[in-house]
Order: structure tokens, then sequence, then C-alpha cells
């Protein structure tokens, strides 16, 4: 475990009595998935003796499918950030170029898969953390459609924008993990019964791309590093070589997905974190019961203890643009472009099966290069937030290395709601 | 903390609705990085108003009953407990 993958490695065998679709096959599971019984850290200082009294859904059906979970994988604290160098646990090394970052927030679980210390792995995407740590460690990542995957018993943190999904070698692989973790749940109101077209998820990664029609858009390459952005064309040309073909298209809205996509999910974090104090779960609180203390003093002390800078710095942020005379310059805002985005995509993919872009505009950063500027630290997410704005699937596959560095280059897909078929169809071609 | 005046009393001032205790390291480093992040989240401002089409629909169950967590589950990681119940600290 040299390079810090997994902050705890308790094995959590499956059901072994049936032979499932995951029978004999390992998995690492991001730190903010709850497993019964086995600590659930969040990558957060707040909760580093949780162990849930309970599973959640996507654990109980890994279970079922007979899978076998190796370890609990390192994260940014709560979900927030993207170079897993904010957990509370200590960074991770990236396998696939090693002194970089993995990527995050779900760096643990991407990592576990490119060491080989895991077959598949579990992973969330609030604003790209499946698919940014799969570009970076050179492996295959799903966000799935909301609603496509049950969100009970993660640790929320933007729940209108999140999702659980899978992470593998190749296409194949993550789609036969989504085939498992996909489906209607009554405990997650936001799940939808929407069943592939075709047998199962993973037979639809046949690398069968002829007449495929891919919009690029261009204002997604604008800010890309030209090394990365050489490495995408070359990725499109082989799709071409394939049968596909490609136009550009322009997406006005998603020049302001950055600061729409950090407004409402700092907000939603200074909401959904507000639970933690001390109380119900979380570190002994000093001066608990003590006559000179009141309970704003307490909270205030653990929560300071409890969170790292990113954690607090959103909390703040969200609380803010929460706060009266404010609500409408930020919050009412961002949701306006929110539904802006959508229409855009909604519109590009009216006209193309597919979206395509760099699914990072840069390549890895080195360990601990970035963490003084948090600013700019969001504005490299600038091609995975406009899809959880518009709720629709996506996937990151490798398109190659940079030829300046060497280092991985991911190839984002992006399609209509409830098509990931289509993308896994698209991305498997590039095998 | 409007965009012009981020200054270290409206970073207090948001700490304490947050109720997260800061020192004074930590509010000099954020009122910074405030007015850089607030005036990045200021060019929404250019966003249109869009016509938003929420096409929601209610999801029901049958009330029905059934077993919860059960109470000494539900207890097991408060750091402080009595009598079947979650401890806090003093309320004033």
């Amino acid at each position: 475990m040299a390079d810090n993958i997994f902050i705890s490695d308790e094995r959590i065998e499956g059901d072994g009595s049936a032979d499932g679709p995951l029978t004999g096959r390992t998995v690492a599971v991001k730190d903010n998935i709850s497993t019964k019984g086995v600590a659930t850290t969040c990558g957060s200082a707040m909760l580093e003796e949780y162990v849930p009294p309970y599973d959640a859904t996507v654990i109980s059906r890994l279970k079922e499918a007979g899978a076998t979970i190796v370890g609990k994988a390192n994260m940014d604290e709560f979900g927030m950030g993207s170079t897993t160098e904010t957990s509370a646990f200590g960074p991770t090394d990236n396998p696939a170029a090693p002194g970089h970052v993995p990527g995050g927030s779900s760096g643990g679980s991407a990592a576990a898969v490119a060491a080989g210390e895991a077959d598949l792995a579990l992973g969330s995407d609030t604003g790209g953390s499946i698919r940014c740590p799969a570009a970076f460690c050179g492996v295959v990542g799903i966000k799935p459609t909301y609603g496509l995957v049950s969100r009970y018993g993660l640790v929320a943190y933007g729940n209108s924008l999140e999702q659980i999904g899978p992470f593998g070698e190749t296409v194949e692989d993550a789609a036969a993990l989504l085939d498992v973790i996909a489906g209607p749940d009554e405990r997650d109101a936001t799940t939808r019964d929407a069943a592939p077209e075709g047998e199962s998820y993973a037979d639809a990664a046949t690398g069968d791309v002829d007449g495929l029609t891919i919009g690029v858009p261009t204002e997604l390459l604008e800010g890309a590093d030209e090394d990365v952005v050489d490495t995408f064309w070359d990725a499109i040309a082989d799709l071409e070589d394939q049968g596909a073909e490609y136009h550009e298209v322009s997406l006005p809205s998603v020049e302001h997905a950055v600061e729409a996509y950090y407004v409402i999910a700092m907000s939603e974090a200074s909401s959904n974190l507000a639970r933690f104090d001390g109380v119900r779960y979380g570190p002994e609180t000093e001066g608990e019961g003590d006559a000179g203390s009141n309970w704003n003093e307490t909270f205030s002390q653990v929560r300071k203890d409890g969170f790292g800078d990113e954690v607090k710095r959103r909390i703040l942020l969200g609380t803010y643009a929460l706060s009266a005379g404010y609500h409408d310059k930020y919050y009412k805002k961002a949701q306006d472009a929110r539904a802006w985005v959508k229409q855009d995509f909604d519109e590009a993919l009216s006209e193309a099966d597919v979206l395509a872009s760099p699914t990072m505009p840069v390549t890895p950063f080195e360990q601990g290069e970035s963490l003084d500027d948090p600013l700019q630290m969001y504005l490299a997410d600038a091609n995975t937030v406009p899809v959880n704005l518009a709720d629709l699937p996506a996937i990151s596959v490798p398109a190659g290395e940079s030829d300046t560095d060497g280092l991985p280059v991911g190839l984002q897909l992006v399609g209509p709601a409830f098509g990931e078929e289509r993308l896994i169809r698209a991305a498997s071609a590039l095998e | 903390m409007s965009d012009d005046a981020v200054n270290p009393e409206a970073v207090r001032h948001v700490a304490e609705l947050a109720r997260v205790d800061l020192d004074d390291e930590e509010v000099e480093a954020f009122t910074g990085q405030f007015a850089d992040i607030l005036e990045y989240f200021e060019t929404l401002d250019e966003v249109p108003e869009v016509e938003r089409e929420a096409a929601l629909t209610n999801v029901m169950r049958p009330d029905e009953e059934r077993d919860s967590l059960d109470r000494e589950k539900a207890l097991r990681n408060a750091p402080e407990t009595e009598d079947g119940y979650f401890k806090g600290p003093n309320v004033s």
C-alpha cells in the first residue's frame, strides 16, 4: 500500500454461494459509500471513527453479485477536490504517472484499478470526481445519468449533482459494474427505472461507431493545453477511421458552468455538512456538558477541528451564497445558468449522437503543485462540471499519452439522458 | 462580504453563521481567496434569464409501517449518550 490508495483495506466478501456476475472479481470502494460494520471516513478527520450501521444500496448489490470488496479507497475530503490531496489521510500517488496526483476526488478508486489492486472500483462524481481521476490514471470511468444509480448510503455533498459510478481497466469492465449497480431503489426517490435497451450495458461494448455523429464543443477545447488537444484530435481521427463523423458545435452557456457549478455545489454542501456537529457521530467534543460552554461554541470547535481547509472554504462560501441579500445574486443566477446549460446540451445532442472533448484540459498535476490557489483548481473542472449541471451521462476513456510529457490524456463522451449504451459503444471503439 | 468588500469581519460573520470556528491565519487566508472566488462568481451576472421548465413528478409510496434502525445501532457512533439518547452540549 505504498501509494496510499486505501484508507482501510478490510476485505468484505460477497455472497459466495451464488455464481453472480461479479463472482471472483475484486472492487475498491470510495470511502464516502457506506459499508455496514466497516469504517467510512469520507477522507475526513470528522468521520475517522465512523462505522455505518447499514450498507449503501450499491454495496448490497455488489455483495449479491458476488464481488469481493478489497478496501475503502482514498479521496478528497468529502469529495471536495480534484487531486485527492485534501484527504485527511494524506495524498495518493498516481500509478500511471508517479510523482503526480491521481486526480480526484475519487483518486484512490482510479489508482486502485490502475495499479491492479482491484479489478474494478466505485467512485462518486459531483462535478467530475470519477472522470478526472479516470483520465489522470489512464483507466475508464462512467458518470451515470442522474437517477440511474441509487445514492442511498452515499454521504451527501452536492446531492442534486452527484452519482455513484464505476471504474474499470476496460469499457466493458466498467459497463459490467454499471449493470450491477444501476436500477431503481425505493430508498432513493430520484432513481428511475431505465433498463438498457439491449441485454446489458456490458453487451454494448461492441466498438461499433459506423455512422456515429460526434459533436465537438469548441468552448471545451479553447482552455485546454496544446498537447492535450493534439491527443484528443488523434483519438477523434481514430474514430473517423472507423466510420464516425464529427462536426464542431457551440455551447455558449458552458462559459458560465464553472461558476454556476461551484455556487450550487457549495450551497448544497453548506446544508448537507451541517449535520456534522459531533453529537450523533464525530469526534469527542471538548467541554461537552461543561457549564461554561454553549452548543454554538461546542459545534464551532468540533467543526474547526474536524474539517480541513477546502471543506471549510466551501461551507463558508455556500453559507454566504445562500444568505439573505445574496441568494438572488448567486444561487438564483446559478440555477438560471444550470437551465441554460441543459438547453444547450439538449440542442447539441439533437444534431449529434454524442459530444466529445478532452476530459481534463491538462495532464496530471505534480504532487503539491496546486494546493495554494483554489480558484485555479476549480477552473480545471471546466469540461466535466457542465455534464453534472445537465444531469447527463458521460464516460472518460484513455485517449493516449501527451506527446510532450508522456502523461495520460482522457477523452470524454457525453450522451443524452439514459444514453449510457451509446457512450459505452463509442468509447469501446478507442480500445 | 459583498463583492467589493471582502474583509476579515465579513469572513468571521459567515463562519459564525456556519458554526465553524476559525483562527486568525485562516481568516486572513480566506479573505484573500474569497475575494478572488467571488469576483469570478460575479460573471454569473452575464447569464440571461432562462425559462426553467422543471418536469417534476411526485414519487409516492404507501405509508406502511416497517422496521427502522434499532436504538442501539443508531447510538453506536455517538461520542456521548445517556439513557438511550444522544447527549449534546448545553443549549444556553
